[in-house]
């Protein structure tokens, strides 16, 4: 698993407000009485959404309690899976898929276009604080390629031209639509009467 | 060409794009949650039966019959409750069918999870989301809401009797939970590590529970082929490798897609027909990831005749597996393509096993470097050395899939690699290194 960096300055408490406290019941009723541990796993999320979408060490201690499990066992979790920010991420998170057919799409100049726009680094805030990207492995959009996710929506069928039109959105704080950015609809194959260049009846 | 189509009476999800509507009231229209009183009625023994003559493999990689893993599951339940989960943690690279079942037809999944539950004796359905698909979960959440509302679900559901809850389970970002007895340990609230089988999810699933574990589209099929009849399905496709299959065709081809078919068409008219061609002409092809990242690839040469199904594909040492069709071509470096594969499974690796977990960083390591040009010959028989070390040495079949794809390279691609070896030993290079203890041999005669 990639590695993860805790942020060093860390809240002292945290708490779920009232909100977050009626979710929280309705989700610990999906599950068996005696595995409430379940909820771990959607209780993380929770605290994410609370707290701008990173996780805090006074969260992790928070849910152990809650769920009367032992603090490392949530630690764990929260290492574990790739989605869990432990360090603040930008409110607009820009995750770029690299994997093979997006690259083979051309998954290096959204990238690019990342880096200019953004910031050289991976993770790293933005300027104005508004935003931050990293590359991840296959969000399982193959066929819409190359794609990215800004926060929990899908842009597709990028390009240079329209990674840089979302990204300037963001910097407005009007984020553009998300979907296919070539205007097709959903996977359904654009110009089936093309094959190899010369229409075929 | 076209004239060996799939009938559209012969397609499944006939609303895979979206052209119909989600909505349930459009669903019932297209034939959902018809009849399903009465399916349940003719009892667990016959929707057994009519999926075993069905011949439904499972749709998740593996293969593996459906009828036959439902019947594994106990006939009566004892004190421990029986669960159903849907895998629906779609990450393999080059897969995208799930997701348009899950936002555009899910009713079909909801009907097939109640079925399935009651074939196997479970109360309680868990859907397991990967987390990026947060929008196609709260779709699926909001059918399944309507399909309560209708009293599809929930206390004697459908009017069959039967009480049957769903509920949605998101992950976060880990591809090994895609495997089965990873999952069940996400859902429980743990890392996502594998288990040791057997025992079996069937006998010791989910919370200790027998628990049958089926992919999402395995599960969508099941309602309209206990509809049309086990002989229906089992007439399309070719014997033991029978039905229609969605593939997901990215890549260099123009148009990529995702398309329902039957299986054993050729790979060549799929291609062709549906994703209107490669990208440079069909001679322009290199090769063909045929079912997901983790099946070996396929040279052109193969390509030309290879049937789409699990058998031919395995007589070809590859395998169908998701039928996540990656096209690669000519413009594209086949090393970096795959050192880039490498990479994906270095960082999903879940760390339990030491082969899987320190292997596959040395295959990536190794095939970046051999990317950059800096590897020697030796090297790559070490590469090849590596897989057949890590394959079969792990707990989970995450070894084979690591192992294969760079298995499939250096089988069909060794030249190309084997030209990247440009830092051969010394004294073939004729490098002037100072201090180098060995310099007397970088003259021919000494050596």
């Amino acid at each position: 698993m990639s590695l993860k960096k805790v942020n060093p300055e860390q809240p002292k408490t945290f708490e779920f407000n009232e909100k977050t406290k009626n979710i929280a019941q309705e989700i610990l009723k999906k599950y068996p009485e005696k595995n409430k541990k379940s909820a771990v796993m959607p209780f993380l999320y929770l605290a994410q959404k609370q707290n701008n979408n990173w996780i805090p060490l006074a969260a992790i201690k928070y849910i152990s309690k809650y769920l009367s499990m032992p603090y490392i066992s949530v630690y764990e979790v929260a290492t574990f899976y790739s989605m869990f920010n432990l360090s603040p991420v930008g409110k607009y998170f820009i995750q770029v898929c690299t994997t093979t057919p997006c690259m083979i799409r051309g998954a290096d100049k959204i990238v690019k276009v990342c880096k200019e726009k953004i910031s050289d680094k991976e993770n790293q805030i933005s300027k104005n604080g508004e935003c931050s990207w990293t590359e991840v492995e296959c969000l399982g959009a193959c066929v819409n390629a190359p794609m990215m996710q800004i926060n929990n929506d899908y842009y597709e069928d990028l390009d240079e031209k329209s990674t840089a039109k979302i990204i300037d959105s963001i910097f407005k704080d009007k984020l553009l639509k998300p979907g296919s950015y070539r205007g097709r609809k959903n996977t359904s194959p654009e110009n089936v009467k093309l094959i190899n260049g010369t229409e075929h009846a | 060409m076209v004239q060996n189509m799939l009938k559209e009476e012969n397609k499944i999800f006939k609303n895979l794009y979206n052209n119909l509507g989600w909505e349930i009231d459009k669903a019932i229209e297209r034939d959902d949650w018809k009849d399903t009183k009465e399916i349940i009625s003719k009892g667990k023994e016959w929707i057994i039966n009519e999926v075993k003559t069905s011949e439904l493999r499972g749709r998740g990689g593996a293969g593996f019959s459906t009828g036959m893993k439902w019947s594994f599951a106990p006939k009566k339940i004892s004190s421990r409750p029986h669960y159903l989960v849907i895998n629906a943690d779609e990450s393999e690279p080059g897969t995208c069918k799930d997701r348009d079942i899950l936002r555009f037809e899910p009713q079909k999944l909801i009907e097939g999870c109640l079925i399935a539950g009651y074939a196997t004796g479970a109360h309680v359905c868990y859907i397991y989301i990967r987390g990026e698909y947060y929008f196609e979960g709260q779709r699926l959440q909001d059918a399944i809401d309507q399909a309560y509302k209708r009293n599809f679900l929930g206390k004697n559901a459908c009017g069959s009797g039967w009480d049957f809850d769903v509920h949605i389970h998101y992950g976060a970002g880990a591809y090994i939970c895609g495997e089965e007895t990873a999952l069940l340990e996400s859902i429980e609230g743990n890392k996502g590590q594998p288990r040791l089988k057997p025992p079996f999810p069937a006998l010791v699933g989910l919370y200790g529970c027998p628990t049958i574990v089926n992919n999402v589209e395995t599960i969508a099929v099941v309602p309209t082929i206990l509809r049309r009849g086990g002989k229906w399905f089992a007439s399309l496709g070719r014997p033991k490798n029978t039905g229609t299959k969605i593939f997901c065709i990215s890549g260099n081809v123009n148009s990529p897609c995702n398309v329902e078919e039957e299986m054993g068409i050729p790979l060549k008219e799929l291609i062709n027909t549906y994703a209107g061609g490669v990208v440079g002409g069909w001679d322009n092809l290199q090769a063909v990831i045929p079912g997901g990242s983790s099946m070996p690839l396929l040279p052109k040469k193969i390509c030309e005749t290879i049937k789409m199904d699990f058998d031919s594909l395995i007589e070809n040492k590859s395998g169908l597996g998701t039928a996540g069709i990656v096209v690669i071509n000519k413009d594209q470096d086949i090393v970096s393509c795959m050192a880039r594969i490498a990479r994906f499974y270095k960082h999903e690796s879940c760390g339990q096993c030491t082969p899987c977990r320190e292997g596959s960083g040395w295959m990536w390591r190794i095939l970046n470097r051999a990317t950059k040009g800096e590897t020697t010959l030796s090297d790559i028989d070490l590469l090849e050395d590596v897989t057949k070390q890590i394959e079969g040495h792990t707990i989970c079949a995450f070894g084979e899939g690591s192992a294969w794809p760079v298995q499939g390279l250096l089988r069909h691609f060794r030249k190309e690699v084997d030209k990247k070896c440009s830092n051969d030993p010394l004294i073939k290079k004729k490098k002037d290194v100072p201090y180098l203890i060995d310099q007397h041999l970088l003259e021919k005669k000494n050596a």
